[in-house]
């Protein structure tokens, strides 16, 4: 019993004082973004490694979600004979969960760790004291352009998410269900309101900052040569996938 | 120039300097000797403003400097160099990239002119058939001679080494250490040089100052760091010409 109070007391010390080391870093990123030098290119070069290389993954993904709901709601919806909801099902599925999620947890796993990797050996390997006495500050330089990138990116890919998973649906549910076409895309258009398309896509951007931050935080406050650097990575896609679905449901509640 | 009074700092129960006071002269090499692990570098990080003293004050230029916030800092450093210990070149940037680097960051010199920095800085440290390189291409002397390169490229004022000879062979040892000297002496830098060679230290030092226990214990030219009555230093000389503790040599 004692022991696990006393394990029970470290992590609830070690979740304040990361949760607030994160804050503290999310506070500094957003105070020095509008300071200059504005690094573009650098944060174009962020874009296109957290954005346009996630692309195939994030495709691929929803492509085969969209295909999976399809399946999975035909069997339901049959049951009671309403196919015909389908289309509109997986569209909801998609842009108001699936889309979001699904996207940052891939980009998470691909982006997320690979920020927490480098900024953790450029921390292990004192880089970033480097820069820090060459007078740059490292956040500015490391933590800005990869959080607006993220911020930027993750809708993006968002909604390129929602089209292929709607797509993949109607692959499985036209094609091979032979679901009406017409039905498919008509129930679409009745059931899916701006609304759902949009909330997905403010979850998206705040999910693409919580990856950001965490893989960030957890890279930049790496110690420990390369065990140390191997954790954190493993640390930040585990701590930004759940925060990603605990933030997904608390947004989930407040947005409805 | 710098001066560090009564400094304290501990990590966790671990304390690392109790009370070090030291004065270092513009434009003199100073070296900071003492065993692994006493602190030096804790030391050395405080001067520049990476570690905040638990006590004490350090004052730079008659400037109190312990409570300058980041952005003062920022402002102060760039009058810095900092050699780190195992380079800390930026490994996705090519040789000339990292000494760029200072240079595109504080400066509004024209690409030109930045090349032309680039090209005089490489060549004093021997480096400009390498510029292209990866620090990964690099051997450990040539990585730090990069990172010397670096270190100067702003021209600055006071020069911060960590350790700069450790783990080279003898005679890279002695080459790294003469470019030391050398560009020390030829831009009238304040150096200040972190080790615990104490052979290259006697040779090359204006003053040398020996921390133990996280103190200060002696301070002086060489000469007067070799005559030294105290307990450790006379120790930590004997050790280093003789190769090891005077306890341990009658078992040996």
């Amino acid at each position: 019993m004692g022991n696990f109070l006393v394990y029970l007391g470290s992590f609830g010390l070690s979740f304040v004082s990361q949760a607030g080391g994160m804050f503290l870093l999310l506070v500094t990123t957003l105070s020095l973004t509008f300071k200059p030098p504005y690094r573009v290119r650098h944060l174009f070069k962020q874009m296109e490694f957290v954005g346009v290389n996630s692309l195939i993954v994030v495709v691929l993904t929803a492509l085969f979600s969209g295909m999976v709901i399809a399946f999975q709601s035909y069997r339901a919806l049959s049951k009671f004979g309403g196919e015909s909801l389908l289309g509109g099902l997986v569209a909801l599925s998609m842009v108001r969960e699936l889309g979001p999620v699904l996207t940052s947890l891939m980009v998470t796993a691909r982006a997320g760790s690979a920020m927490a990797a480098e900024l953790g050996t450029m921390r292990v390997t004192e880089q970033i004291d480097a820069l820090q006495v060459m007078a740059v500050h490292p956040v500015h330089y490391l933590v800005v352009p990869r959080f607006w990138a993220a911020v930027l990116m993750v809708p993006l890919l968002t909604v390129i998410a929602d089209a292929v998973g709607i797509a993949g649906g109607y692959l499985v549910g036209v094609m091979l269900l032979k679901v009406d076409a017409g039905i498919f895309v008509e129930r679409m258009r009745d059931m899916v309101e701006w609304i759902d398309i949009s909330s997905g896509i403010y979850k998206a951007f705040v999910f693409g900052g919580l990856l950001a931050l965490i893989g960030c935080y957890k890279g930049y406050n790496a110690s420990g040569g390369a065990e140390g650097v191997g954790r954190a990575t493993t640390e930040a896609v585990v701590i930004a996938s759940v925060a990603i679905l605990v933030g997904d449901y608390i947004l989930t509640s407040l947005l409805f | 120039m710098v001066e560090l009074v009564d400094l304290h700092k501990s990590f966790g129960e671990q304390k690392v300097l109790t009370g070090v006071n030291l004065k270092i002269s513009r434009g003199s090499l100073t070296f900071i000797m003492g065993r692994s692990g006493t602190g030096k570098s804790v030391l050395l990080k405080h001067i520049i403003g990476l570690l905040k003293p638990d006590r004490g004050k350090i004052i730079i230029d008659g400037q109190d400097v312990t409570e300058y916030s980041e952005a003062q800092w920022q402002r102060l450093r760039r009058r810095f160099g900092f050699l780190f210990q195992e380079g800390a070149l930026f490994d996705s940037m090519t040789v000339a990239e990292n000494v760029a680097f200072p240079l595109i960051e504080h400066t509004s010199l024209s690409w030109r002119e930045i090349e032309k920095r680039v090209q005089e800085k490489l060549s004093v440290v021997g480096l400009l058939e390498d510029r292209d390189k990866y620090p990964a291409e690099l051997s450990g002397g040539m990585r730090k001679r990069a990172a010397l390169a670096r270190a100067l490229a702003l021209d600055p004022e006071i020069i911060l080494f960590d350790e700069p000879t450790t783990g080279l062979d003898p005679i890279l040892q002695v080459s790294i250490m003469r470019l030391i000297r050398d560009t020390q002496r030829q831009f009238g830098l304040t150096g200040i040089v972190v080790t615990h060679d104490v052979s290259i230290a006697m040779k090359a030092a204006d003053f040398i100052a020996v921390l133990h226990e996280g103190q200060i214990v002696a301070f002086g030219p060489p000469e007067e760091i070799r005559g030294s009555p105290h307990p450790f230093v006379k120790q930590f000389l004997q050790s280093a010409f003789e190769g090891c503790l005077p306890e341990e040599g009658s078992h040996v």
